[in-house]
């Protein structure tokens, strides 16, 4: 009953939104908080019994749930028929162009339901608390559920175009929301690079999703994936290797990964439970979404894989570095996000797709939790956002400090907290698949798990330990944040803490119920493996076999390594004074430059693409090469039409003036001067005398005969 | 005595024809000049006349009845065309009569 009318859960946020749309102005606060966090509230509760029903019904097979409302473009329902938008497919028989809204409930989407909803609904009700004192209250709160609507719809999609507007409509609520305080150019700027970025992945997505239509005749991903395991497709095929990095394309520019992360740290601009909400725990993890949907097609194109594995773990290893000497809370914790998201791509790369899975689904709670704990904090600083200026907040913000502290454990790797258990499996699948082919891939996630426990552990010393920092007026008016923000804190670090256990692989005892629940989403490609790569298994099914001792000795390391990082940091930050120096810009003040300035991957940009940058009159990169090819063609080609004129015009006064004195003057009046000038000398022959004439003729006369007289 | 045959009229026919065209070349007189050429005529009269004999037929003495005709013609005709000339220029001197030249 609930999942005949799963519609719904999309539909009470929109709701909310509509309203706010039409009536938020004139609603009290109170009036728009309760119906805002209402309507999620109310999808959360649906969106449980919704989950539950859908685990009687699927007992365990796995089996997807799809509810198909209405067929948006081309005919009939899911069998063709009728006149519709036929295409040819790649291998030349038509299909029909069908999309609809339909709705796909599996255990990969039931995951995202639940936490998008759950998670959604903490950081709606600490909005509550953080937005109170701020303007456009009712803007806010239309603008977050409309993100809930686009973000369930994606989720909930059941075909390639539905979750495209979901996509879209997620990065439309980003820009509105990272431009929320749209009265600062900062924040405008910083929402116009984010749609923008996202917009160029976007390219990506659709070019990818329409490449896999053509080769597979459908968008629905029940279809698709069918085909997909159906045997009948070669593996490493070179269209669908090129379908799956276009899709892969789109999800770098949402969940940004190299190239196209460059918005995500501009993007704290926005307020912190934006911040949290969609840069931390929903819509960056759309990404990761789409390319778990595509397993299927992803696992037929193992070139792409690999691809998705490496820039994960370099976007991992890259922003990490970033992450280490940034001042601003927020940005540290962006690029965390980053660096975790590489992470998941990684695992998913590696074909550990549950464990990337796991991972989203913890990090979600714990960076949702730094989030919104720095945004604590800030509340309590009274807007002051630089680590430079805080410290010692120990003891004056403890419920904030307590959380946070969970929070970092949990995202360092400790054991016992979430992120131990999520970020090991990946590490492990790292080291163990396909033979240890990722191996150098495992060692650059565990350098970079050592970064992350150092900076995690340097934002937590600089914040909380020490000696307070900032000047007396903020120091005055440090107070703890109201029921409403650290309510949810609590909650969060509960589940920081518990949700791990859910997860817990066979070598530590544990039953890895999370990965058994993926099981079905995932596992069917085993046999695509097995007449290929034997030593490649799905995720979950090495739980069932004997644990390779090596998993202990790695998940021994990973914690070596993050008491590591919070060791290190604890001793160079956690007794830091007013006018702490960090330790490598003395060292080593070149790479402090560049790892300060982000490696100058904005300027690189600006230099290559945006064409702003000039020597002299001369524009360069992508719109200076446009600017010269236009001044080619204006100036050279459009030149050497001009002189092919120019040059006619010479040759036709070159033949006229051959024309009027050569051909004329010598051809034809020549002649006739000559006949003239020779007939002055003949003139003379005529005297007019009768006798000379009759003369000459005797003399012929008598020179003929005396000729035949000798013959 | 040697006996005369039709080579001696043939020499002194051909004697008179010299003797004409000189007449007609280097005469100053335009009448001496027309009288010369009635010489050349008379002379080829003799020449025909002396073949006749020897060929005994009467085919040139027939030819030459015919050129004493045309002799007398021309003759006119000369003498008309003189003065028509004399009306003009006054002259009967060749050298003088040369208004057909460049």
């Amino acid at each position: 009953m609930f999942l005949n009318h799963i519609y719904l859960i999309p539909l009470f946020p929109a709701f909310g939104a509509a309203l706010m749309f039409f009536f938020g102005r004139r609603l009290q606060k109170s009036a728009v908080s309760g119906v805002c966090v209402g309507v999620v509230l109310i999808a959360f509760i649906f969106a449980c019994f919704t989950v539950v029903q859908y685990t009687h019904l699927a007992h365990g097979t796995g089996q997807p749930f799809e509810k198909v409302l209405y067929t948006w473009l081309g005919s009939g329902g899911l069998d063709s028929g009728g006149p519709g938008l036929s295409f040819t497919k790649k291998d030349g028989s038509t299909a029909q162009f069908n999309a609809d809204f339909g709705f796909l409930l599996d255990p990969l989407s039931a995951i995202w339901l639940l936490f998008v909803t759950g998670v959604g609904l903490l950081i709606h009700i600490y909005s509550i608390g953080y937005m109170a004192h701020e303007g456009g209250y009712y803007r806010f709160f239309g603008y977050l559920n409309l993100f809930m609507f686009a973000m369930l719809t994606l989720v909930l999609a059941n075909n390639y175009i539905l979750l495209f507007v979901g996509w879209e409509g997620v990065g439309l609520c980003s820009y509105l929301l990272i431009g929320f305080y749209f009265h600062r150019k900062s924040a405008s700027d910083a929402a116009n690079k984010a749609f923008i970025v996202n917009r160029i992945g976007d390219a990506g997505f659709v070019l990818g999703a329409l490449t896999l239509v053509w080769y597979f005749g459908s968008f629905r991903f029940t279809e698709i994936n069918a085909l997909a395991r159906s045997g009948h497709y070669l593996v490493g095929d070179p269209i669908l290797t090129i379908g799956a990095i276009l899709l892969f394309v789109g999800a770098t520019g949402k969940s940004a990964q190299i190239p196209l992360y460059i918005w995500l740290p501009d993007a704290m601009e926005g307020p912190t439970p934006v911040s949290a909400l969609i840069h931390a725990a929903t819509m960056v993890t759309a990404g990761v979404y789409m390319v778990a949907r595509s397993n299927a097609v992803f696992v037929l194109a193992p070139t792409a894989m690999k691809i998705v594995a490496i820039i994960g773990a370099l976007t991992a290893l890259f922003a990490a570095s970033i992450g280490l000497v940034q001042n601003d809370i927020k940005r540290v914790l962006a690029y965390s996000t980053v660096s975790q998201l590489g992470y998941m791509f990684l695992a998913l790369g590696v074909g550990a797709f549950s464990a990337g899975v796991f991972h989203v689904f913890t990090h979600a709670f714990f960076k949702a939790l730094l989030f919104l704990g720095s945004g604590s904090v800030i509340h309590a600083m009274s807007g002051e956002q630089d680590m430079k200026f805080m410290g010692d907040l120990r003891s004056r913000i403890p419920t904030t400090y307590k959380t946070m502290f969970v929070g970092m454990l949990a995202i360092a790797g400790i054991p016992g907290f979430a992120g131990f258990f999520s970020k090991d499996e990946i590490l492990w699948q790292a080291w163990s698949s396909e033979g240890g082919a990722y191996r150098i891939l495992w060692f650059i996630g565990i350098a970079t798990a050592l970064m992350t426990a150092f900076y995690m552990g340097r934002l937590i010393f600089l914040t909380f330990f020490g000696e307070p920092r900032m000047s007396p007026e903020v120091e005055h008016h440090i107070h703890e944040s109201p029921k409403s923000m650290t309510g949810p804190l609590v909650i969060l670090a509960a589940c920081s803490v518990l949700a791990g256990f859910l997860g817990l692989p066979h070598s530590l005892g544990g039953s890895n119920r999370f990965g058994k629940f993926l099981e079905p989403v995932f596992a069917k490609e085993a046999h695509i493996f097995e007449t290929e790569k034997p030593a490649q298994y799905a995720a979950g099914e090495k739980e069932e076999e004997k644990t390779d001792p090596m998993e202990y000795a790695l998940m021994g390391l990973s914690f070596l390594v993050a008491v590591a990082g919070i060791g290190w940091a604890y001793r160079t930050y956690g007794r830091a004074e007013k006018g702490y120096c960090e330790p490598l810009a003395e060292k080593a003040p070149p790479l402090y430059t560049v790892l300060y300035n982000k490696w100058f991957v904005d300027e690189g940009y600006d230099y290559a693409f945006t064409g702003r940058r000039k020597i002299g009159d001369v524009r360069l990169g992508a719109m200076g090469a446009g600017e010269a090819s236009s001044w080619f063609d204006a100036k050279i080609i459009d030149g050497a039409v001009n002189d092919a004129g120019w040059l006619t015009r010479a040759i036709a006064t070159v033949s006229t003036w051959w024309d009027k004195w050569i051909i004329d003057g010598l051809g034809v009046n020549m002649p006739a001067i000559l006949t003239r000038v020779m007939s002055y000398p003949a003139r003379l022959f005529e005297w007019g005398l009768m006798q000379w004439y009759a003369l000459v003729m005797i003399v012929g006369l008598i020179g003929f005969t005396l000729y035949y007289v000798w013959k | 005595m040697v006996p005369i045959t039709t080579i001696h009229y043939l020499v002194v026919a051909a004697a008179l024809f010299v003797l004409g065209v000189v007449g007609v070349l280097t005469r100053r007189n335009v009448v001496i000049v027309l009288m010369s050429i009635e010489l050349i005529l008379n002379a080829v009269n003799l020449n025909l006349v002396a073949f006749s004999r020897m060929w005994g037929n009467l085919y040139g003495q027939a030819f030459a009845i015919f050129i004493v005709v045309d002799a007398a013609a021309e003759a006119a005709v000369g003498l008309g065309i003189l003065i028509a000339f004399f009306r003009n220029k006054e002259t009967i001197h060749v050298d003088e009569i040369d208004l057909l030249k460049w």
